[in-house]
């Protein structure tokens, strides 16, 4: 068995860069597998971190989570480390890989675990079965991923498979065994160490990470790889568990929620869907993207991808406008680390201005068309 | 139960929920930096919880779920907020007692003897619990049954055959749906449903309502931690700024003080 994956492995290996690529890539699996031969004698782990990023068809290249998700692995994780594409789309997976193939610090890029027509490839009972099954076969001391709808779905899963406890929504990584998280909204900072046997497993909060420039590599890039058959088999048994029926996805030519510069953001007190759409125009005259309160979304005033908050999303944008926002506690944990803070509020009292570093207490149906108006234009 | 046509309510539902600090409750962290303090703070069950409970009292509403069983585990208190829920409308509580500090991965397994217990279709747990904001315990439940899981749900729809269940999700960019096989680990999102209150009538029903005792030990489950809590601070805090006049003055001051614009 052993012999008839390697014959498979090396057929489905795709030559990047110049023409002594094959013969490169055939010598760092034997020289990973021998590695780990020796590892598995020695007990130590040979691989420094594994990481996983969501490539999705259509998102023009990797989405911000798993920006932070590299640099983190880049900056703060044991290397060399080994990147794993899942996708929706062969051509986004593929497209991905090459970008991840030329960061610093990255051995291997594995892709085509998971391109698969309709979304089914991401889903997260197979897939953690083949993450779970790469992890044994890599033995990296660290696994990450982003903090995102996708790493939250999908860690756990395979954390609970490896009977490893994560470490989820890291924010600051003190060293190779130590975290800090946010607990009670962010309300408080929790300091964590982890003493299982490991892998450690780790998601991580695309705003801690996300600001950190990716470093390129010297000389050659790395090796691009697909998924070995061994491991896409450990995850066949669990298609049969879940299937994806359809998505309701909002389009927007906007900048995307988390990686926007500017967050124009709206509550409960823009009454309707209509007024809510005020707020649009806002945003495009910054160039920026909206948001808003879980008030707001509950009243259908928006949809439930705009929601910031310790259930919704994580922003720390350089401006962000709290637009008939009233600052409730469970807000504050999705914003109060944006660069500035601008409140615009009819009741005084609102602890909103407590964070705010500028307020205008006044009817937004007022205050909002003058803004408009003497605002530059941004775009 | 009798025989004949259409698909009988055969299917018991399991619902986890946990009793935290309040929501509205302010956080304190305790000086000696150990944790955050709850001594004579509000204690209610976790919002998520609740939303759990109130979607499988539904499903046995809908004539789909026969039984509800709510379990949590905890200390002695944790029967306050398993009497909650018997008088949201769930059936029976189990409480599995233990001074331990839990975490997801050992309550995960703890689920699991219960689970294999009470042979449910359906586990429904909050997605998160809002004081230490995991959002785990789901996705490890359904790893180690080798469920389906169907996360962060905005709606769930049993199908009329109950051997399968539609979720849909609330996911990054909007929503998803997923199709999940029997049985299924549904963890649930703010708009699944809105959580009644438990009415007097009911609350008094609900002391006559049994409540099983067990420990981790009786489970056979190890409840050690992998993970340490070194220690716990409060974040730095943002110094608020000035209310301002005026647009003008707003303007201004993003463009030559903050420098945003």
């Amino acid at each position: 068995a052993g012999a008839g994956a390697e014959r498979r492995s090396g057929k489905e290996l795709t030559k990047v860069g110049s023409s002594g690529g094959e013969m490169w890539s055939r010598t760092l699996l034997k020289s990973l597998r021998g590695a780990r031969q020796s590892s598995q004698q020695s007990g130590e782990r040979s691989l420094g971190t594994l990481c996983i990023v969501e490539a999705k068809d259509g998102a023009g290249g990797l989405d911000s989570a798993s920006k932070a998700t590299l640099a983190c692995a880049q900056k703060h994780l044991p290397k060399p480390f080994v990147a794993l594409v899942a996708s929706d789309a062969k051509g986004a997976s593929e497209a991905a890989a090459g970008e991840i193939a030329s960061l610093a610090g990255v051995e291997t890029v594995l892709h085509g675990v998971s391109d698969k027509e309709g979304a089914n490839g991401l889903l997260a009972e197979p897939l953690s079965q083949v993450v779970a099954a790469l992890v044994g076969k890599l033995e990296p001391t660290h696994v990450v991923t982003g903090s995102n709808t996708f790493g939250k779905n999908l860690l756990p899963r395979v954390a609970a498979l490896l009977d490893s406890a994560p470490i989820t929504d890291v924010v600051q990584v003190v060293d190779e065994s130590t975290f800090v998280r946010p607990i009670y909204a962010g309300n408080a900072l929790s300091t964590v160490k982890f003493v299982g046997k490991g892998p450690l497993l780790l998601s991580v909060r695309t705003t801690a990470f996300g600001s950190e420039a990716l470093e390129t590599a010297q000389g050659a890039g790395a090796e691009v790889a697909s998924v070995g058959a061994e491991e896409v088999a450990a995850g066949a048994a669990a298609e049969a568990l879940s299937e994806w029926v359809g998505e309701e996805k909002s389009e927007s030519e906007r900048p995307q929620l988390d990686a926007a510069r500017v967050v124009v953001s709206g509550g409960r007190a823009l009454k309707s869907k209509e007024n809510f759409e005020m707020l649009e125009k806002l945003a495009d005259q910054l160039g920026g993207a909206l948001g808003a309160s879980r008030a707001a979304v509950d009243a259908g005033m928006c949809s439930n991808d705009l929601q910031v908050g310790q259930t919704g999303k994580v922003v720390a944008p350089e401006l962000y406008l709290a637009i008939g926002i009233s600052g409730a506690i469970q807000h504050l944990a999705g914003m109060k680390d944006s660069k500035t803070i601008v409140a615009i509020n009819k009741d005084p009292e609102a602890p909103i201005f407590k964070v705010a570093d500028y307020g205008l207490v006044g009817d937004l149906f007022k205050i909002i068309p003058e803004l408009a108006e003497k605002l530059p234009s941004q775009k | 139960g009798e025989g004949g046509g259409g698909w009988k309510a055969a299917m018991r539902v399991v619902v986890g929920i946990k009793r935290v600090i309040d929501y509205a409750a302010k956080i304190r962290v305790k000086p000696d930096g150990s944790g955050v303090d709850t001594a004579n703070v509000k204690m209610s069950m976790n919002p998520f919880c609740e939303i759990a409970v109130e979607e499988a009292v539904r499903l046995k509403e809908k004539g789909l779920a026969k039984e509800v069983i709510a379990v949590s585990m905890g200390p002695q208190a944790s029967q306050d907020t398993i009497r909650t829920a018997l008088a949201m409308g769930a059936d029976r509580g189990v409480h599995v007692l233990t001074d331990a500090k839990l975490q997801p991965l050992s309550i995960a397994k703890l689920f699991k003897s219960i689970v294999q217990r009470e042979d449910p279709k359906i586990v429904l747990l909050g997605k998160q619990a809002i004081d230490d904001d995991c959002n785990q315990t789901g996705q490890m439940l359904a790893a180690i049954m080798d469920w389906s899981q169907g996360t962060f749900a905005s709606q769930v729809a049993v199908a009329d055959c109950q051997e399968r269940v539609s979720v849909t999700r609330e996911v990054d960019g909007g929503l998803e749906t997923l199709s999940l096989k029997l049985p299924a680990v549904i963890t649930t999102d703010l708009r699944l449903n809105e959580p009644r209150y438990a009415t007097l009538p009911n609350i008094m029903k609900a002391k006559k309502k049994k409540i099983e005792k067990l420990t981790p030990e009786e489970l056979g489950v190890d409840v050690s931690s992998q993970i340490e809590v070194l220690s716990v601070r409060e974040p730095q805090a943002r110094v608020g700024g000035k209310v301002l006049e005026s647009v003008d003055e707003l303007v201004d001051k993003l463009k030559n003080e903050a420098g945003v614009l």
